[in-house]
């Protein structure tokens, strides 16, 4: 590891931090544009992780929202059920941090397990299962009373703020950075690259699989326990098939395998859905169009049909931006 | 920081163009699975804010602006646009939404930013209890079911029934449990109480269960594109007695899908647009001119929370939110759903109307008061 060469992206994140906090303090960045940059954040988390997953070991996983869930209601549960924490006793703080990595470690382990039927299937048979899975994820969150059922964990306290979230999606990048640029890392990518070849060099695909698949749902449980002391509701549409796909749009338009590209899709189209609604509202008030905000995601949808065509590998493709890579590797 | 500058940039622009006018977030669900609630609930709101305006606006001269976000019925995208309204619009108050769990996003940022919000159809009685900031147009789960079960009872004279619901859906699950507590303190007997998983299509299983109990009614509180499927199913299978359910019934597209099934059901609503109230018939005829539709509850009750909302910024003759509060505590107006006065956690205290199926045509039955 270059020493030298560490500090970068940290440098990076400190000097967002202060921006955001200045212009913050300032009134010149409002509540909802922070609120943007909040869920713009663990938007971050849960590209990144997928990419452990789909970007990286070439695994095909449709249901990561379904382990985010798993973080949210039992974070959730823990904060709001069982410790019964307030927002306005400071004291809280650091249970509500155990407990948010209690969702991930939960989560991780349900990643564990669906690590292994899944290692006996490949491409779009293996995304069937993960699509299944989350799916029951869902279901047994919808019958489960105790966590609200089908009306959702209500009455959550809004704990995540601004800084946990930026710590928490810099410490995200910056582990699964180190894991890709491991050993065990070059092992995942040798599987996306020719299995059997990486099999035949003595490279133990069934550990690197279920490796991968815990790490990404270790990381996709803190993200939902984030998620849901943000808006404070964890609720079971929230976790369904269709956010699934909202994730892996962001590793595809990001580029599949590339950090970076994660880390700018992840912001970008969260921006971009919000830019649309404001500049949409501007349009139709500048020239008396009857278009109303519903035309918002038809513009989004097309904008990423371009994304597509005339850039297929995504915005950065495979490559890592120098901030974020940690050492040079050709 | 450049997207923050860029997305800042139009929003000075737009915030500086209104000054004059008082700002109100409306929030409904135009896309998404409960579009057509959420067009309905806009079409209403505007109707609303139309009308005030022409009558030479709120107080003061000052006319109303309606800033309307659409929340997909996706309770993320609600924090965003609560977010959005309060902070970056400054809006004085706000209507919304539809769905209770997008309002139950929505409730603690309003409650926490002293922004008034009347809900129009979020009938999950936990939304108002956020706070003392919140308020609801409709009538909550439990009523219904309640006034659906003396219906039942009273009106139809059963003494037994069955209910099937929807196991996911927490409206369904409510009503057919408020339902079934009712009933039974009524003196009647509940002879089977059957969950089907959402998306069912087939209802067979549950409804021979049901049948094998003989109970005089099935109530079924679902929305209508099961409720027609349920009804087929339950004549196929031979029940003759009459369905009743709640206000997810109140779609053209019923009869549609459940044809003569439907025929001999009965639901609970929040008004018939065969009302013969004069403020009803006026409310029906500019809708009507206006969208070239018949206006569904939906509409209604859009209608209603806006023109509360208005009324009590009228009253208040101020645009500060603890102002508009107290006025709309003291509410006692008469709107297109009834007569609207606020209980201890801001419910309204109103009237429910039970509408039948007859001919493939909803008719007005009667009104049930509280």
């Amino acid at each position: 590891m270059n020493v030298r060469k560490l500090p970068r992206f940290l440098i990076a994140v400190v000097l967002f931090y202060i921006v955001v906090e200045v212009l913050y303090r300032t009134e010149i960045l409002n509540g909802y544009l922070l609120h943007i940059i909040n869920l713009s954040l663990i938007y971050v988390i849960l590209a990144t992780s997928l990419n452990l997953i789909n970007g990286i070991t070439g695994q095909f996983s449709l249901g990561h929202m379904g382990f985010a869930g798993v973080g949210a209601y039992v974070s959730g549960s823990l904060t709001t059920l069982i410790l019964k924490l307030s927002v306005t006793n400071p004291a809280s703080m650091l249970p509500f941090l155990l407990s948010i990595i209690a969702g991930g470690v939960v989560a991780a382990f349900v990643g564990f397990l669906i690590g292994f039927p899944s290692l006996r299937l490949k491409g779009d048979y293996l995304a069937i299962v993960t699509l299944g899975f989350g799916e029951i994820i869902r279901t047994i969150f919808n019958n489960i009373d105790a966590v609200g059922g089908p009306r959702g964990l209500l009455g959550i306290p809004k704990f995540s703020n601004f800084t946990v979230i930026l710590v928490a999606a810099f410490l995200t990048v910056v582990i699964i950075r180190n894991l890709i640029e491991s050993s065990h890392g070059r092992a995942m990518l040798s599987i996306r690259e020719n299995e059997l070849a990486a099999e035949l060099v003595c490279v133990n695909t069934t550990r690197y699989k279920v490796m991968a698949s815990t790490f990404g749902a270790f990381f996709a449980g803190i993200a939902g326990g984030l998620l849901a002391h943000l808006i404070q509701l964890a609720h079971p549409t929230q976790f369904g098939f269709i956010k699934s796909v909202e994730v892996l749009i962001m590793i595809y338009a990001g580029g599949v395998g590339s950090l970076t590209g994660s880390i700018l899709a992840a912001f970008g189209l969260t921006f971009l859905s919000e830019g649309l609604r404001l500049g949409i509202r501007a349009l139709a008030d500048a020239t008396g169009l009857p278009i109303g905000g519903e035309w918002r995601m038809v513009v989004y949808a097309l904008l990423l049909i371009f994304i597509m065509l005339f850039r297929n590998e995504g915005l950065m493709g495979m490559r890592e931006s120098r901030i974020i890579k940690n050492v040079e590797v050709d | 920081m450049k997207k923050v500058l860029f997305v800042m940039a139009p929003v000075v622009l737009v915030a500086a163009s209104y000054a004059q006018d008082i700002k109100i977030g409306g929030i409904g669900p135009v896309t998404g699975e409960a579009a057509t609630f959420g067009i309905s609930t806009k079409n209403g709101m505007t109707m609303a804010v139309d009308e005030w305006n022409a009558k030479g606006g709120i107080f003061g001269g000052r006319k109303a602006k309606l800033i309307f976000e659409d929340d997909k019925g996706d309770p993320s995208e609600g924090a965003i646009v609560w977010n959005k309204l309060i902070q970056q619009d400054n809006v004085v108050a706000i209507v919304g939404t539809v769905m209770s769990k997008v309002s139950l996003v929505g409730a603690p940022i309003s409650q926490a930013a002293g922004i008034p919000m009347i809900s129009p159809t979020s009938t999950n009685e936990k939304v108002t209890l956020v706070g003392d900031y919140i308020f609801r147009a409709c009538f909550i789960d439990p009523f219904q079911g309640t006034v659906g079960a003396n219906f039942a009872f009273n009106d139809l004279k059963a003494r037994s029934a069955a209910a099937i619901f929807d196991l996911g859906n927490d409206y369904t699950k409510g009503l057919a449990e408020n339902f079934k507590k009712q009933f039974e303190k009524l003196g009647g007997k509940v002879v089977a109480f059957e969950g089907h998983p959402t998306g069912t299509t087939d209802f067979k299983a549950q409804l021979t269960k049901i049948l094998q109990g003989k109970p005089d009614v099935i109530y079924i509180p679902d929305y209508y594109n099961d409720v027609g499927l349920i009804a087929k199913q339950a004549r196929e299978l031979g029940f003759k007695g009459p369905l009743v359910g709640g206000d997810g019934w109140d779609s053209p597209e019923l009869v549609k899908i459940g044809g003569t099934a439907v025929e001999n059901g009965f639901f609970t609503n929040h008004y018939s647009s065969e009302d013969k109230r004069a403020i009803v018939q006026a409310f029906v005829k500019k809708y009507k001119a206006k969208f070239g539709a018949e206006p569904d509850a939906l509409a209604a009750l859009g209608y209603d929370a806006m023109y509360i909302m208005l009324d009590a910024i009228k009253r208040a003759g101020s645009t500060k939110g603890a102002a508009i509060r107290d006025a709309l505590k003291a509410t006692d107006i008469n709107v297109v759903s009834g007569r609207i006065k606020f209980d201890e956690n801001r419910n309204p205290i109103k009237s429910a109307v039970i509408i039948e199926i007859k001919n493939g045509k909803q008719v007005y039955r009667t009104t049930v008061n509280p």
